[in-house]
């Protein structure tokens, strides 16, 4: 029998995220369960700790993004240029307009 | 250099981040693989100078204190080994070469502890110098030597408090015990100004030139005597170097340590390294048969 890589994850207080933690190496999931308490959980560092063989974990690490789909994202649009010329078209200054800054 | 080589460097010089399963250059692996296993095998190595007196301790608060303290370390040295594990050395072949005196730890643990004292400048100082080195760590290219830093940092700010609170109990209790503090602190100051290493400029550093350090070693020992000389200086303590002095500056001033003498102690020819090592090899011993019952049991 050897020994697997558990990794843990904790959750630090009541409604915080589950975040990866480290991990324990341990012969079978009681062992890695005695590990991952006195390792992550002793100080009561921890609300709740996830044990998962690491084998289990799959991982998706490339994101290409081929349709160029920026305009689904804040930075995908520029307004300063267009908003200073609406303005200027207008004749108009925010800050002489009611509520205006 | 080939080009993937100097793409990967590129890449850390300005901030970029390592993951376990990234690829990276031999280089890289070796002197991180080495590095992290020297701090892992300091931790562990670290816990027997204050081993030897959980039994000794004068209250039961305190033996309560310093066996938690030691806990945390042995369970930092878990922590390291598992980072050192997955950059593809295992936890045996490194404790093979510990035992054997072929890997090095940190030169402060190659001394003797005489008194009480020692406790409290050990937990005090020794843990505060490698809490300098081990906060420039938090921004190693390798990130999950710096995530598990984070704990470990976070963890040995507790050691700090208990050292110093030993200190001050010392220091206002009989002249008897300010002596111990006093003896202790001249026993120490010459291992703790070796601590940091011999000034390397960061430029020459391999380690800094891959971002696994981030500070010289120099960098350390001045923000170390910036912050502890005078907290030692103000309980009406004195330490062991009369060349010792803040410039102008703010830069201080100090007797150069013999760095011969730690490349000695850290090879193992430290006045307590055989004993360490002898002891950690009986300990192996000792627990072997804890591992095989668990591995036939889970089998």
């Amino acid at each position: 029998m050897t020994s697997r890589v558990f990794e843990v994850f904790r959750r630090e207080r009541a409604g915080a995220p589950m975040q990866h933690a480290g991990s324990v190496v341990a012969p079978d999931a009681r062992f890695a369960e005695i590990y991952a308490r006195e390792q992550y959980g002793r100080r009561g560092e921890s609300e709740a700790l996830w044990l998962v063989p690491r084998e289990a974990v799959g991982e998706i690490d490339e994101f290409v993004d081929e349709f160029d789909l920026k305009y689904r994202r804040v930075d995908g649009y520029s307004i300063k240029e267009r908003l200073r010329e609406a303005r200027a078209r207008a004749g108009t200054s925010l800050r002489d307009l009611p509520g205006g800054r | 250099m080939d080009g993937r080589t100097e793409e990967f460097l590129a890449n850390v010089q300005s901030g970029g981040l390592v993951e376990a399963g990234d690829w990276m250059p031999d280089e890289y692996r070796a002197r991180l693989t080495k590095f992290v296993e020297m701090h892992a095998n300091s931790e562990l190595m670290g816990v027997l100078p204050e081993r030897d007196w959980i039994l000794r301790a004068p209250t039961l608060q305190r033996k309560l204190a310093l066996t938690a303290k030691i806990q945390d370390e042995a369970g930092h040295a878990q922590l390291l080994y598992r980072v050192v594990e997955d950059l593809g050395k295992p936890r045996e072949a490194c404790l093979d070469d510990l035992i054997a005196g072929r890997a090095k730890f940190h030169n402060v643990f190659h001394y003797p502890t005489k008194s009480w004292g020692d406790v409290g400048v050990i937990a005090w100082l020794v843990d505060a110098a490698a809490i300098i080195s081990q906060k420039a760590l938090l921004k190693c290219s390798y990130a999950p030597y710096a995530r598990i830093m984070r704990k470990i940092c976070w963890e040995e700010s507790f050691h700090i408090l208990h050292g110093r609170d030993i200190v001050l109990t010392l220091v206002t209790g009989t002249e008897g015990q300010r002596e111990l503090v006093q003896e202790a602190l001249d026993r120490w100051w010459k291992p703790l100004m070796m601590f940091h290493g011999n000034p390397i400029p960061a430029e020459d550093d391999p380690m800094v030139h891959w971002r696994i350090k981030s500070q010289a070693n120099e960098e350390a020992r001045q923000q170390f005597l910036e912050g502890y000389v005078p907290e030692v200086w103000e309980l009406g303590l004195t330490l062991p170097d009369p060349e010792l002095r803040r410039r102008e500056d703010g830069t201080w001033e100090y007797t150069e340590p013999d760095w011969d003498e730690l490349r000695a102690v850290v090879t193992g020819h430290g006045p307590a390294s055989e004993e360490r090592i002898a002891f950690r090899r009986l300990s192996r011993e000792d627990v072997d048969w804890v591992s095989r019952t668990v591995l036939a049991e889970a089998a």
